[in-house]
């Protein structure tokens, strides 16, 4: 680690520190005491979330069920290695201010400065659609541009929108990811907070990509945000998250559940670019439905984190539906990345297609896990898979675990895997012309990840290959 | 003293064979070398040894650019310091443009030349510059933003090369068998490249099979190469006199016999 990054990140800790300081302030009153000590998991805390966001009574009792789901849930015992996490050290719950804040200019300093490193300011400036940052666990500043909200779409914050939506909120929430759907889909389902709740209303194409920062600020808190994003027929939404977290000194969980609803001919594309530090369990849940004719994607960028599992799932409900999955993972010294996606075909003529790129590094271990699975009727089914697995020295691993059920004959599979390593001739080749062995594999690697940045937000490609390039920066050599 | 300097170069291969069995060879800025020998005489391994290819060691001799002896130099340092080889089978980089890697790779040769300080070329200036050098060399235009040499045709891969070197600026180009696998429209233009570009700022070593490119590039000097040894040296009419009468009045006697 180079001085400046150090000196950096005391800055940012410093920074956090602050922040927190001021939340002991602002948490004075007895009711409040609690959501600055409370770790653990109960429902008395069940109870005083529902009671602090002034719930309705399903939502309580939604949330009551859910925690009784996941205490009965056994851990998973595929995938990753989560026995080390200690649900009984965790912050469930922190609320950073009193109310949210609308525009910039009402927000803290010191959460505005943790935010200007995240470059918050110049990708609204650029050409932002709205943003939703998510600050510990309530969004405190939110935005929507005037235009969208003359044509109807909503883009709140999740608890904005239960309060301001309820019916909606109640028709849809846990219909796609039912709340014991796995242990840590029921724990969100608990304990929730924050995230993006998205309508588009029919035939209306939003043309910018709508955005939400995360970020985990306070060490041993888990973070649970919830989305939910209708896009009614012929409608059209991207929406984009990326995250970045600082680094602690014990581990963290993020845990996450997205919904989405994509209805007749609608549109959605998804986009994430996630880089966790080396210490944040990310055990995410996404899952959307796609009816007639209808698209959805997911584009799915996976770097840091201490432990990623994550696969983006497509159920294609109506006749001619289209899914998509895109997704890379890419895994350094201490990481296990499982990742992957799931497409299920249950319509006729539907069709799929999930590229995966895996690259693992420094002992990293970097993998895909999907499913493929085509239902009895679901005839003249298409669908393709691409996994790619790149591996940079000795002791990385990648593993490829493609599971594939088809009940269904009249359908249309294609699945290639390949596993590669940089080859000499082609570092020597680029060498040749000045570049570094560093430069070279870096090329090399962003060329290989190339048909994901591609399909990226021009900031968040240029982010994604800067990211791969510090990655790689003294990883040879 | 020339600025490219052989002396006594051995080479073997990672198993210990020897390919390269002592070579003396001086090439100045403004001068065009050709090194002609029949397949097998280790003319493409003298090429990877100047160039630094980690699979060939050198076992004796000295490689001296600009006064400097390179042999210990890794092959990036070797382009910075202005060596530049033209493959004979260019490597394809999927997913990374010409454009970007031309870009990144003149960006690295600045900064060597910078004392290590970034200097990156100005967008402008680099625009204008590859534009130039596409059209001067007949490059079509979509090849720019086409994944460096994925799916190109051979002849498409060696005017790259060539595009490669011309902004690149290298004092030394070693253009290894660049005319194989070319129509003579493409070797026109290839050979017309190297012509423009050798003069005052840039020497030439042309590694080849046969005559042919030597009828568009006039070599100041031809060496005979073979067996992994210059047998003989002289003036263009030597090149004449190998196509005439091939490679065989060179041949060491137990391996024609062979």
């Amino acid at each position: 680690m180079t001085e400046l990054t150090r000196n950096q990140e005391l800055t940012e800790n410093e920074v956090i520190k602050e922040i927190r300081s001021e939340y002991q302030y602002g948490f004075s009153t007895p009711e409040d005491y609690f959501f600055k000590s409370g770790r653990g998991l109960s429902h008395e805390l069940v109870d005083a979330i529902s009671e602090h966001k002034n719930e309705p009574e399903w939502m309580r009792q939604f949330r009551h069920r859910s925690l009784d789901y996941f205490l009965a849930r056994p851990l998973p015992e595929w995938g990753g290695d989560v026995s080390e996490i200690d649900f009984d050290n965790i912050f469930y719950y922190i609320k950073p201010t009193e109310k949210q804040a609308s525009s910039w200019d009402d927000l803290p300093a010191e959460i505005k400065d943790t935010w200007d490193k995240l470059g918050i300011p110049e990708a609204e400036k650029k050409y932002l659609a709205g943003v939703g940052a998510q600050y510990e666990s309530e969004v405190v500043y939110h935005k929507l541009q005037a235009d969208l909200e003359a044509k109807g779409v909503i883009f709140l914050d999740m608890d904005s929108g239960l309060r301001e939506h309820e019916e909606l909120v109640k028709q849809y929430f846990g219909t796609v990811i039912p709340q014991n759907d796995n242990k840590f889909a029921a724990l969100n389902s608990a304990v929730w907070s924050g995230g993006s709740f998205i309508y588009v209303p029919p035939g209306v194409s939003i043309e910018m990509p709508l955005q939400a920062y995360f970020r985990i600020n306070a060490e041993n808190m888990g973070q649970f945000e919830r989305t939910l994003i209708i896009v009614d027929e012929d409608a059209y939404v991207h929406y984009v998250e990326g995250c970045t977290a600082p680094i602690y000194s014990s581990d963290s969980l993020h845990s996450a559940v997205v919904e989405i609803i994509v209805k007749p001919r609608g549109r959605c594309r998804y986009t994430t670019i996630q880089n966790w530090s080396n210490n944040v369990y990310n055990l995410v849940t996404k899952r959307a439905v796609a009816y007639e004719g209808a698209t959805m994607e997911w584009v799915d960028g996976n770097l840091g984190s201490k432990l990623t599992m994550k696969y983006p799932a497509i159920w294609l409900l109506g006749e001619r539906a289209h899914g998509e999955v895109l997704s890379i993972a890419f895994a350094g010294k201490g990481q296990h990345q499982d990742a992957g996606a799931k497409c299920v075909h249950v319509a006729p003529n539907t069709t799929s297609v999930i590229t995966s790129k895996s690259i693992s590094k420094n002992g990293g271990r970097a993998g895909y896990r999907g499913l493929l699975e085509v239902a009895k009727g679901a005839t003249g089914s298409k669908s393709k898979v691409v996994c790619d697995a790149l591996i940079l020295d000795e002791e990385s691993r990648s593993d490829t675990y493609p599971y594939i059920r088809v009940d269904e004959n009249d359908v249309d599979l294609g699945h290639e895997a390949t596993v590669s390593k940089i080859g000499e001739e082609q570092l020597f080749y680029l060498m040749s012309r000045g570049l570094s062995e560093a430069e070279a594999s870096a090329m090399i690697v962003s060329g290989f990840v190339e048909p994901i940045t591609k399909e990226l937000p021009l900031e968040y490609a240029v982010e994604m290959n800067r990211l791969i390039q510090l990655q790689m920066e003294g990883s040879v050599g | 003293m020339a600025y490219l300097e052989l002396r006594d170069l051995h080479v073997a291969l990672e198993d210990g064979t020897p390919i390269v069995k002592g070579v003396d060879l001086e090439i100045d800025l403004n001068e065009k070398h050709a090194i002609m020998g029949p397949n097998g005489s280790g003319k493409s391994t003298l090429a990877y040894a100047l160039m630094g290819h980690p699979a060939y060691e050198i076992t004796g001799g000295e490689i001296v650019l600009d006064g400097e002896n390179i042999v210990e130099l890794e092959a990036d340092e070797r382009a910075q310091k202005g060596l530049f080889l033209a493959f004979q089978y260019p490597h394809a980089i999927p997913g990374v443009t010409v454009t970007s890697f031309l870009r990144s790779a003149i960006n690295a040769i600045r900064k060597a030349r910078n004392g290590g300080v970034d200097d990156p070329i100005p967008v402008k200036e680099f625009r204008t510059e590859i534009l130039a050098a596409m059209e001067r060399l007949k490059v079509p235009r979509e090849l720019a933003q086409r994944y460096l040499n994925d799916g190109f045709s051979g002849g498409e891969k060696k005017r790259v090369e060539i595009l490669q070197m011309a902004l690149l600026r290298p004092r030394i180009a070693v253009l290894d068998e660049t005319d194989s696998g070319l129509d003579i429209d493409a070797l026109r233009i290839v050979a017309g490249g190297v012509n423009e570009l050798v003069g005052p700022e840039m020497g030439a070593l042309v590694i080849t099979h046969y005559q042919r490119i030597l009828n568009y590039i006039t070599p100041d000097k031809v060496h005979v190469f073979v067996g992994g040894r210059i047998v003989a040296s002289g003036g263009k009419e030597l090149a004449e006199q190998l196509e005439a009468e091939g490679y065989d009045a060179f041949m060491p006697k137990e391996e024609v016999a062979a």
